[in-house]
């Protein structure tokens, strides 16, 4: 292969770290953050093109890989390629970083470091979805997790120390027991005999003794599964959320809790089968939980990030969900869902913090009539609002029709029960966005003071618009996407059904 | 045996030369220009460091009394190189607060002396080689940690340390004095072969043991450490926490790999023990020291702790995780240690709230301080990561998944108290922060080689490779 285009999503953020680091106050940090972001933009959609081409030619697993040793005791390798799942996950993180800069065009206290803690955030969460490596994989894994401690405690608000004291303990805690898990499937990549590995492909071939299994599939779950805020681990979100800065609630929550319904997936299931269908029925209980408790919990908010926040606890508990249904629809649903809900709640925050900016308050009792005074945001809201509920026509629709057609294509009475009572959720959803877009932006204007709120600038609308175009495109032209997807989960319905 | 022979001790012997051109100088260097010691002492220190590095034989001399080979080899070059860095991050607070003083000369070869009784340590073939070394090392180090002699802390520290050291030696030489007494030899390898189980093999290991547990504070021989290393001199407790833990724990691995081969099954399970409760009470120790150095003391205990989890290994992957680790851990303390000396000396501030806002004053020391903390609590993409990582991976090998999990919610309580550090430099703001500072050349030079250690030793594989091999030739 001439050119190695996966490295360079490593690459190309390393670069733009050593540049910000010489460049100087706001104007140069954001312009360098801002190249960064658009060529890696840039590299997705060029790989999303690459990927079609090559996939036409060739039926890998994966592709573009490439596989350099490292420590060559432990069998380290640098290894990366991608398929379908990988690269939909790598368009949503570039997409995301880009608006996120463009959402953080004022930020005044320490700018510099705002934009590397925010690329080496992003370069966590690239080298995550590209590795093949366990061991890579898991030193990305931290990569992107440890930044959130600074972003959050530098650049939050209200109780940010703790919060982001809270968020990276319990992450880096869960990423601890991950190590115990990777340690555990490493151990027991040898059972047919082979040689210990890191790589998932060859570990994926070998049958690991389903004691081992057992074992060690709840706690790579868990492990993966605390960033994918499964219920009862998913107290950090909802804190984390709200003390974040705008941009870092964004990448966090569009991005980051990402790498858990990914990791499940490509680790925890498709390395341990048989732990999956040992355990499953224990972990389904937990993310319809989930489900239910995060959509009543966002009922009972009154701050707008709160409420958000409790509402990615119900969206991706229903990824978590769709994930253990076992079922090629509900796995493409999964996937969809991670996506729509990536961009949905990316645009979510970003316009909260537009509206904080503008009002100073995130309580939606203090707000009203919005929609007469900010009409742009308001419209945008109300279209994020409408996706998340599940509208036809937009991107959470796509998902969630998928998710619940192939859950109940399950038959066992558990499988069936759990799918109505997490159906249930939606319509909990649909009342809570509703009553926000009620009470905030229609109405009277509450307060006189948010009559001469000030326009939505360039760099505003630019950051909603990189948004909301996937979330219009993925509910009206789904159809690319899911095959690229459908493709990809050949493996997994080998190695799970 | 001809003289060429006496080349296999090339560290000690250039060394004991630099001691002695130390004390010829002291004669010599004009009272006017005392401070030319320091000078002189790091430039000879840093020749017989790179002369370290020149390839060495594998043998041994004195009927078997001192052996050398590549790891130990390997090893010295890493204790000289954590030697250099403390005396260039040292060098400043020697001119202004010891050389005045006239007790200049008199650091260098305390230092020197206590290195020196380091490397027949790991030398030792025998037990008798091995006592003299321990001694050595151990007793110059108790007069430098006295050495503020202005200072009550300091002097205090310095009983403490002695007090302590000649009970742990002495509970070692009795263990020693039954291992002899069961087998009948003081030699390393006489021993390996004709050692069994019986209760006094069994119980000179245990007290052989805790001699060195001592050193390298395991709980419950760590009581010394955090008042010592609150009273002594920086710099002395940067040398006890990084080269004295290191070399301890270089010959314990070697003696229990080979000496107590045999009762393996024994001294596991001991380890075992150990290194639960040495890593549970150095991190909950940790989690409430305000003072600096205290807060690195309990900090080094709970990093001992981990080390135990590569020894528990038992084989040539242990040696190996563990030889690595210490490297590691010895770059990542010293510049942990050295922003800490840095700003003592400026601004005569220890405590972690005197470090709120100090990114805004001091951002370059801040991020020293960052990469080292992030290295200690195992954060990628530094070096600390890859250490840690690799002794949970030994501990795995023989599964002990239980252990390893304890280890890693250590990880993550560590993780928290190293955040306390990094919450008062970066997220705090202070009126009162530590007003900016530059610093000196030697200072400067000392951070940036523990920096570059930091960033470099984890992402560069053929390093671990190389001790691998080095391991694996051990006999």
């Amino acid at each position: 292969m001439s050119m190695d285009i996966l490295s360079l999503f490593i690459i190309v953020p390393v670069i733009t770290v050593l540049a910000l680091i010489f460049a100087k106050e706001l104007k140069q940090s954001r312009i360098v953050a801002m190249l960064g972001s658009i060529v890696q933009f840039g590299m997705a959609i060029n790989l999303v093109f690459a990927y079609f081409n090559e996939r036409a030619i060739n039926s890998d697993i994966m592709v573009f890989t490439k596989d350099v040793i490292w420590y060559k005791h432990f069998n380290i390798h640098y290894s990366i390629g991608v398929d379908g799942i990988s690269v939909a996950l790598l368009l949503l993180t570039s997409i995301v970083v880009l608006a996120g800069v463009f959402i953080s065009w004022k930020m005044n206290d320490l700018p510099k470091e705002f934009f590397i803690s925010l690329i080496v955030l992003s370069i966590g969460v690239y080298g995550f979805f590209i590795s093949l490596d366990l061991f890579t994989m898991f030193l990305f894994f931290e990569i992107a997790v440890i930044p959130m401690y600074l972003l959050i405690g530098i650049w939050g608000t209200g109780p940010k120390e703790q919060s982001a004291m809270k968020l990276t303990l319990m992450l880096m805690g869960a990423s601890a027991i991950l190590l115990v898990g990777i340690l555990g499937i490493y151990f027991n990549s040898n059972s047919d005999g082979g040689v210990l590995t890191f790589n998932i492909l060859e570990i994926a071939q070998v049958d690991i003794p389903l004691e081992a299994q057992k074992l060690f599939f709840p706690i790579t779950f868990i492990g993966f599964a605390v960033i994918g805020a499964l219920f009862p681990f998913h107290t950090w979100s909802p804190d984390g959320h709200a003390s974040a800065p705008t941009a870092v609630s964004m990448l966090h929550a569009g991005v980051l809790m990402k790498l858990g319904g990914y990791g499940v997936f490509r680790v925890a299931m498709y390395l341990l089968p048989e732990g999956t269908l040992h355990w499953s029925w224990f972990f389904i209980v937990l993310s319809v939980i989930g489900v239910i408790y995060g959509a009543f919990a966002a009922l009972k908010q009154t701050d707008l990030k709160y409420i958000n926040a409790y509402s990615s606890v119900s969206h991706l508990g229903l990824v978590l969900f769709a994930l253990l249904m076992l079922n090629k629809t509900a796995w493409n649903g999964a996937i969809l869902q991670s996506l729509s809900h990536g961009f949905m709640t990316a645009l979510f925050f970003a316009l909260i913090g537009m509206i904080y900016e503008r009002t100073h308050t995130r309580d939606v009792t203090k707000l009203g009539g919005l929609l007469k005074v900010i009409p742009f945001i308001s419209v945008v809201y109300v279209i994020a609002g409408l996706a998340s509920l599940g509208l036809p026509g937009l991107s959470g629709f796509v998902a969630e029709m998928n998710i619940f057609v192939g859950a109940f294509q399950q038959e066992d009475i558990l499988y069936r029960v759990v799918t109505i009572i997490s159906v249930s959720a939606i319509v909990v959803t649909a009342v809570y966005i509703l009553r926000v877009v009620g009470v905030m932006l229609m109405g009277p204007v509450k307060n006189e003071a948010f009559l001469n709120l000030s326009k939505v600038t360039w760099y505003e609308k630019t950051g909603i618009l990189l948004l909301l175009i996937p979330i219009v495109g993925m509910g009206v032209a789904p159809l690319w996407l899911s095959n690229m997807i459908l493709d990809s989960l050949e493996p997994f319905i080998q190695g799970l059904l | 045996m001809d003289f060429s022979s006496f080349l296999l001790m090339r560290h000690e012997i250039s060394l004991l030369a630099i001691i002695l051109l130390l004390i010829i100088a002291e004669i010599f260097i004009q009272p006017h220009k005392k401070g030319s010691v320091v000078h002189l002492a790091i430039f000879l220190f840093g020749i017989h460091t790179v002369v370290g590095f020149l390839s060495i034989d594998e043998d041994s001399l004195f009927g078997g009394m001192f052996q050398t080979n590549g790891l130990i080899h390997f090893f010295k070059n890493v204790l000289n190189l954590g030697v250099l860095v403390i005396l260039l991050q040292s060098a400043d607070w020697l001119q202004e607060k010891i050389v005045q003083i006239n007790r200049g000369t008199e650091f260098f070869i305390l230092m020197f002396s206590s290195l020196l009784g380091m490397y027949f340590m790991i030398s030792s073939g025998d037990f008798l080689m091995f006592y003299l070394g321990l001694e050595l090392s151990t007793l110059p180090v108790a007069a430098l940690a006295a050495y503020e002699t202005t200072k009550r802390k300091s002097s205090e520290s310095g009983i403490k340390l002695i007090l302590s050291a000649a009970l742990a030696s002495g509970i070692s030489l009795f263990g020693i004095s039954m291992l002899y007494a069961t087998t009948g030899s003081i030699y390393f390898s006489e021993i390996t072969a004709v050692i069994g189980v019986s209760n006094l093999s069994i119980l000179g290991m245990v007290l052989f043991f805790a001699g060195l547990g001592f050193k390298i504070s395991l709980v419950p021989f760590h009581f010394w450490t955090a008042d010592v290393y609150e009273g002594a001199p920086i710099s002395i407790a940067s040398y006890l926490s990084v080269i004295s833990k290191g070399a301890a724990v270089f010959i314990l691995v070697i003696l229990l790999f080979t000496c107590f081969r045999s009762i393996m099954h024994l001294w596991e399970n001991m380890v075992y023990i150990i290194a639960i409760a040495t890593m549970f009470i150095g991190n909950l120790f940790a989690l409430r020291q305000q003072n600096m150095k205290r807060f690195l003391a309990f900090s080094s205990i709970a990093q001992a702790g981990f080390i135990l989890l590569g020894i528990i290994e038992g084989g040539p992957l242990g040696i190996a995780t563990v030889v690595y680790f210490v490297l590691i851990y010895v770059f990542s303390n010293l510049a942990a240690f050295g922003v800490v000396q840095a700003i003592s000396l400026q601004a005569g501030k220890e405590n972690i709230k005197d470090y709120e806002g100090l990114y805004r004053t001091n951002p370059k020391l801040s991020l020293v301080m960052m990469l080292a903390l992030f290295s200690l609590a195992g954060i990628p993409p530094v070096a600390g990561f890859f250490g840690k990582f690799f002794l949970f991976t030994a501990a795995a090998s023989k599964g002990y998944y239980l252990l390893v999990f304890l280890a890693v919610v250590n990880v993550t309580i560590s993780l928290y108290y190293y955040l306390l550090v990094i919450r008062a430099m970066f997220l705090r703001r202070s009126a009162t922060a530590i007003p900016f500072f530059k610093n000196k050349l030697y200072m400067r030079l000392g951070l940036i080689i523990t920096v570059v250690g930091i960033l470099g030793l984890g992402l560069y594989s053929p390093l671990y490779d190389y001790i691998f091999e080095l391991s694996t030739n051990f006999r």
